[in-house]
């Protein structure tokens, strides 16, 4: 694996559009190439080189790429959008959209991110140090079309609307969360281990929540059914178990209604 | 103005009867002249290439209020569809199914289209709708108030009032700067407001206590009483359900007897629009199959009607129609979501997105269904392409489908791809059509007979002198035909050259002029009439929203009026 490092050098006034910083882009180019890839600063395009200072050549596949990302990156967006193999390393903070629509591969974040955060994403892995903004894993705007797949772990908190319309894969908030937790969601599994504000779950369809600590405001459509031990990231406890939206559709299977899963520790 | 010789092209005109001559066409001031009217024209040479009037489409929703809802409610439409903003366009260009109003003129213009045919304007959002046509560069447009559900329309049309429907359809005309009666599910999304629908055409009204097929009759009476340039246009009832070909064979029939009255070349007193979604056969999506030549057998043998296809072009898209009860019947299928509007006394609209996926059996055999409709059409003058944008997909999806009528081999290839490819061909008769339409068929279809059907024949849609000089030039040599079906949509998708009124619009696929557009509408001019005056008075002051005086459409938001005018006091 061949290492490129970004050292944020000359920061942008405003924010970048950095869609190009993903180990597909960097792939089988050398650095000076690298520092002349697009970005958008405002309507501006520019080349990369511009704001970062360049070390390293891509390796010959994104799959054998690795971004080192330096500086202060609290303005730059869209880290890692669309990857599909390869590894990022973000030391500080980064803006919204990092591994937005992400296929594959790994970005680690060891700051905190904006908004946006593994939106659409369908593969790979999302890990966040420090905190998280809003939409984390959820669908862009206006698509029924959200998470598919992949794994998003957030050490901190995370912000409203996460993992709405999500469709599948995980995302592990370590701290709290605020409110609207998979809207509409079909599938996959958001795990929360600190507290969740409200509206958990809301016209959810399918899929799983685990919240560990409390959550202020329940919603009315969910209701509890029985209580379960179960593994749970790793690690096994009791459950309260609840069923809903009730005030949604349902699918049902093998002649029984498919209800999403609430679960609250005991 | 400058003057233009295309030289040396294999000219279709079928409004000629030209059948791919080598031909020379003239240009002078925007007109088409006798080449021997030039004095000293710049001369474009399309030697081995196609040559056809610019592009006549009748019936495509691209500018209003619900295009508008479709625009603001699909934001996903735009992401990562969009392209980078051409250097040659004036504006940049956003969306897919429902794009923006500057990419659906640069694409139509792209496609060597000049005339569009917006098929549903809800008049009392008409300022909206000549806003949009304003704001979409280089295409011609016309737009079609809704009349099959207006309060005054059923009210007359109960009382066989046929004089006072007209006299009430001309000051509408005026009111909106129409260009024809558009009819939507008839009755249908009146009954919506009670949360009911007209199911089939005998079927009454709730209040007004009239059946669609009394409303269709009636309409046909008032449009040939006042000579208008186009038909009533119908989007029949029942559309997209598992037999309603009964229902289309029933609308189509209620024709019978009527002849055209008009002094604009038309034939026909009755379009039925995107035939495509009304000729399903079975009685439930299990046993869903294609009717299309049952239905194309009854076309076949009526000269006074037309018909469009709307052709399933297999696309994510976003449906929209003023047949507010279908589009909840579909959210109800699809579960995506859904927009629904109430127009007062006028009519209602739907909006709701849709994937027609080769992966699904209803979609594949919808599919055949609208190539079947293309591929028994015995007169391809009376027979037209379209997929009733955006509802069976995108217009920019054309190119397919002349590719697919021109090309056995084209059909065969996007069929293996269907999941349910045997089911498809059990249930539709695809398989067995060999069928390959030319390019004089295809001109016919997309320009002449459009043109024909709308009673503009005289301006758009051919190339004898004196016409506007809107010309596409294809890169097809009908000599040497491209044994690859894909090098047929490719010279359809881009053309080579679009003059549009004299003015080189598009070169090599690309926009490089963007010469005037114009808002074309009908002018009716009809005996003064007191009671229809008093009615109108009446219901805007008991259950309009919005004043009389603030109704009518000022003068500010019609841009660059083209008028047709007809007067019935002679």
């Amino acid at each position: 694996m061949k290492t490129v490092t970004l050292t944020l050098t000359n920061p942008s006034e405003l924010f970048i559009e950095g869609q190009n910083i993903t180990p597909d882009n960097f792939a089988g180019r050398k650095a000076a190439e690298i520092a002349a890839l697009d970005v958008w600063e405002g309507k501006q395009k520019s080349p990369l080189g511009k704001y970062f200072t360049v070390e390293g050549d891509g390796g010959a596949t994104a799959e054998e790429t690795k971004i080192v990302l330096r500086g202060d990156c609290t303005r730059v967006k869209r880290i890692g959008q669309q990857m599909t193999a390869g590894e990022i390393v973000i030391e500080g903070n980064a803006d919204m959209y990092i591994g937005g629509w992400m296929k594959g591969g790994k970005i680690h974040v060891k700051g905190n991110v904006d908004s946006f955060c593994g939106i659409g994403m369908e593969g790979g892995e999302l890990v966040v140090d420090g905190n998280a903004a809003h939409h984390l894993g959820s669908s862009p705007r206006g698509e029924w079309r959200g998470m598919q797949g992949g794994v998003i772990r957030v050490a901190g908190n995370a912000g409203n609307d996460t993992a709405t319309f999500i469709n599948g894969g995980t995302i592990v908030i370590g701290g709290d969360a605020d409110i609207h937790i998979s809207t509409h969601g079909e599938g996959g599994t958001v795990i929360v281990k600190g507290n969740a504000k409200g509206r958990v779950g809301g016209q959810m369809v399918k899929g799983d929540i685990y919240v560990y600590g409390t959550i202020e405001n329940p919603l009315p459509g969910f209701s509890m059914v029985d209580e379960v031990e179960q593994e749970v990231d790793g690690e096994t406890a009791r459950f309260a178990h609840y069923i809903g939206d009730l005030g949604e559709r349902h699918p049902t299977s093998k002649g029984k209604t498919v209800y999403a899963n609430l679960y609250t520790k005991l | 103005m400058s003057e233009l010789l295309i030289r040396n092209g294999f000219v279709f005109d079928p409004l000629q009867g030209i059948k791919g001559d080598r031909m020379d066409i003239g240009v002078k001031d925007g007109k088409i002249v006798e080449t021997n009217a030039l004095s000293s024209p710049k001369t474009i040479d399309a030697a081995g290439m196609t040559v056809m009037a610019g592009g006549v489409d009748i019936h495509s929703h691209v500018v209003g209020p619900k295009v508008n809802v479709g625009r603001l409610f699909r934001p996903e439409d735009k992401l990562f569809k969009s392209p980078h903003k051409s250097p040659t366009c004036n504006r940049m260009e956003m969306g897919c199914s429902v794009p923006s109003t500057f990419k659906t003129g640069y694409d139509y213009a792209r496609m060597g289209y000049v005339f569009v045919n917006e098929a549903a304007m809800p008049p009392l959002h008409s300022p909206h709708v000549h806003e949009e046509i304003r704001d979409t560069p280089i295409i011609d447009n016309a737009a079609m108030p809704v009349f099959g559900n207006n309060w005054f329309t059923l009210e007359y049309l109960k009382n066989n009032e046929i004089e006072n429907n007209a006299a009430y359809t001309a000051w509408l005309l005026r009111a909106t700067r129409g260009f024809g009666l558009k009819v939507v599910n008839p009755g249908g999304s009146e009954a919506w407001g009670w949360g009911l629908n007209c199911a089939n055409i005998h079927e009454s009204v709730p209040y007004f206590d009239i059946t669609p097929a009394e409303i269709v009759k009636g309409l046909i009476e008032t449009n040939e009483y006042l000579g208008l340039p186009h038909s009533v246009h119908l989007h029949a009832n029942n559309l997209g359900n598992p037999g309603n070909y009964v229902d289309t064979l029933e609308s189509l029939k209620l024709a019978e007897g009527y002849a055209p009255k008009n002094d604009f070349g038309r034939d026909q007193v009755l379009h039925l629009t995107h035939l495509q979604f009304h000729s399903y056969g079975g009685d439930s999506w299990g046993n869903f199959e294609s009717r299309a030549k049952d239905v194309m057998d009854y076309v076949n043998t009526r000269d006074n009607l037309t018909v469009d296809m709307g052709q399933v072009t297999l696309d994510e898209t976003t449906t929209m129609t003023a047949d507010g009860p279908f589009e909840h019947h579909l959210c109800s299928l699809n579960h995506l979501k859904w927009a629904n509007v109430d127009v007062e006394l006028e009519t209602a609209a739907g909006v709701v997105p849709y994937i027609y996926s080769p992966k699904v059996k209803v979609c594949t055999i919808q599919w055949a269904v609208g190539l079947e409709i293309g591929l028994y059409a015995k007169d391809p003058m009376r027979t037209f392409i379209t997929t009733d944008h955006p509802n069976a997909g995108p217009f920019t999806r054309y190119p397919q489908v002349i590719t697919w009528l021109m090309s056995r081999a084209a059909r065969d290839a996007t069929m293996k791809t269907f999941k349910w490819l045997d089911r498809t061909i059990d249930a539709t008769s695809i398989d067995g059509i060999d069928r390959e339409l030319g390019l004089y068929e295809i001109a016919q279809m997309t320009r002449a007979g459009p043109a024909k059907a709308l009673g503009i024949s005289n301006t758009y849609g051919g190339l004898a002198p004196g016409m506007d000089a809107d010309i596409a030039v294809y890169a097809l040599n009908p000599e040497d035909m491209p044994s690859d079906p894909a090098m047929i949509e490719k010279a359809f998708a881009r053309c080579a050259l679009l003059v549009k009124d004299g003015i080189v619009t598009v070169r090599d696929g690309e926009v490089v002029a963007e010469p005037a557009k114009r808002t074309v509408w009908v002018d009716v001019k009809v005996p003064e009439n007191a009671q229809v005056q008093r009615d109108i008075y009446e219901h805007f002051l008991r259950h309009y929203s919005v004043k009389l005086d603030n109704y009518s459409l000022f003068e500010e938001h019609l841009h660059n009026p083209r008028v047709i005018e007809v007067d019935t006091t002679q």
